[in-house]
């Protein structure tokens, strides 16, 4: 298969577009307008993405440029975390660490162990899939410890009235809402391949590349996400709860997440 | 004498409501006293600074004529223990939920601690969100005893529950404090007061209009005067 479909296959696509304006004017859903925002903004913002990873994948672009890229989609991904989750109390330094420690853990050890070459191509993608799957997973997490915190108030109070330590008393609900946020993916991991197929190894097979190959690369980006996610969730919720409980150990008050 | 918790010109401010005003006391280092108050009026609010579990505003506590700022928090609620209205039990068995409190405790330790608030053996192995209110109210109390503590905070503890296990939480009260444990009970019940108190602080919109003696506290008011504002908060928490 040609994976060139060009700008008239693009603009091809677009059709699909109109099915669903199609339904909303007959629906009367009120959402022709959204659509066709939504739909051209998509495109320009991807244009102009294309053209500037063009710019960066070349050879001869320095790999600095990569790196820049990088702090740029940590920067967007921790404003998007923020705008998702207002509501959770110190929400930009936590993503910031969080989505930090994801990438470092995750594409250290891609790169470290050699699975992938470090350069642009490389680099860019996968630190964006780092980040993207890791602004989901900050969301849920911190959601989840907010309304644990917000439910078990009674139960943390009890234990911090025992004399237990913030981190003691913390421990059985931050446990709690880090397996909520971790199950949807354990979940996806789990279905893979015989649910759906996923974008990067779609992307590949669409682009020519041997199916075994592109499962190779899929198993490899899939691995990648479970553990960025686990760590995101992690350090999310270690540091939410520290955040939570006050240094003479009281709880504060909470807003419950919407 | 040394009080057992000293208060002055407590202070507590929770955004722009004013919760505990000006409140000056000497709880006194003997029996169960009992805070009393109409809903609303501070009382469970000024229990929960005695466990640290609020921080005034301003003003000073002092336990056993220990500044709190002198005391490490941890150490004082293990002295200080505390049971809240809500049985408030853990995930887990009744021996877990007792571990919560004292990870030594071996099997011996654990059947004893069930045993002194009136519990069977049996439900050591239970689930506790198994047990009923009165069961799971008299297991945080068991609970709390096993921190060994000095003084056990009580905000409300049978206001959920049926009368039978009112009067049993009432009656282990007053072999606590017998044993040398001190109480200090917060309630809205009058004929409660009556059962239980040797001393009554009185609680109005967060000001303590009232405090000394039961006998003396009675007197000073009249028995209407002083239970009018107590009987429109039946049923309601403070």
């Amino acid at each position: 298969m040609n994976s060139d479909i060009g700008f008239y296959g693009m603009a091809g696509s677009a059709l699909l577009v109109l099915v669903a304006i199609g339904i909303s004017v007959w629906q009367g859903l009120g959402l022709e307008r959204p659509l066709v925002v939504a739909s051209l903004r998509a495109a320009a913002q991807l244009l102009a993405v294309g053209s500037l990873l063009s710019i960066l994948l070349d050879k001869d672009t320095p790999l600095v440029f990569a790196f820049g890229w990088l702090v740029i989609m940590l920067v967007f991904a921790v404003w998007t975390a923020r705008n998702r989750a207002s509501e959770v109390p110190g929400i930009v330094p936590l993503a910031l660490v969080s989505f930090g420690a994801a990438t470092i853990v995750s594409l250290g050890l891609l790169f470290g162990l050699g699975v992938y070459p470090l350069n642009a191509t490389t680099l860019i993608p996968l630190g964006g899939m780092v980040m993207g799957n890791s602004i989901s997973a900050t969301v849920l997490v911190a959601r989840r410890v907010i309304d644990e915190f917000t439910d078990k108030r009674d139960e943390v109070e009890a234990r911090l009235a025992l004399g237990q330590s913030g981190r003691e008393a913390a421990r059985p609900y931050l446990r709690s809402a880090i397996r909520t946020a971790l199950i949807p993916q354990i979940e996806t991991t789990k279905a893979v391949g015989i649910v759906f197929l996923p974008g990067a190894m779609v992307g590949l097979i669409l682009g020519g590349v041997d199916p075994i190959d592109a499962v190779r690369v899929q198993a490899a980006v899939m691995y990648m996400i479970l553990g960025s996610v686990a760590t995101t969730t992690t350090v999310i919720a270690l540091g939410l709860g520290r955040q939570l409980i006050t240094s003479d150990l009281r709880l504060l008050r909470l807003s419950r997440a919407r | 004498m040394v009080s057992l918790f000293s208060l002055v010109k407590v202070c507590l401010v929770d955004g722009t409501s004013t919760i505990l005003k000006d409140i000056t006391v000497e709880i006194p280092d003997r029996g169960i006293s009992v805070i009393v108050g109409p809903s609303g009026s501070g009382k469970s609010t000024m229990l929960r600074t005695l466990n640290a579990l609020e921080r005034p505003t301003s003003g000073s506590i002092s336990f056993r004529g220990e500044r709190f700022e002198s005391l490490d928090v941890r150490q004082l609620r293990r002295r200080v223990g505390m049971v809240f209205q809500r049985p408030t039990v853990f995930d887990g068995t009744s021996g877990e939920n007792l571990l919560v409190a004292d990870p030594t405790l071996d099997r011996a330790g654990l059947i004893t601690a069930l045993e002194r608030v009136g519990l069977p053996p049996e439900l050591l192995d239970r689930d506790a969100r198994q047990l009923s209110g009165g069961e799971a109210q008299r297991l945080c109390l068991a609970r709390t005893l096993v921190t060994e503590p000095e003084v056990i905070l009580m905000d409300e503890p049978t206001s959920a529950l049926d009368a039978e296990s009112m009067h049993l939480i009432e009656h282990l009260a007053q072999e606590i404090a017998e044993s040398g444990v001190r109480i200090l009970w917060v309630t809205h019940d009058r004929a409660q007061v009556k059962r239980l108190a040797t001393w009554i602080g009185r609680i109005e919109g967060g000001v303590l209009v009232d405090s000394g003696p039961a006998s003396a506290v009675g007197h000073a008011h009249g028995d209407d005067g002083m239970w009018r504002t107590v009987d429109s908060a039946e049923g309601t928490e403070g």
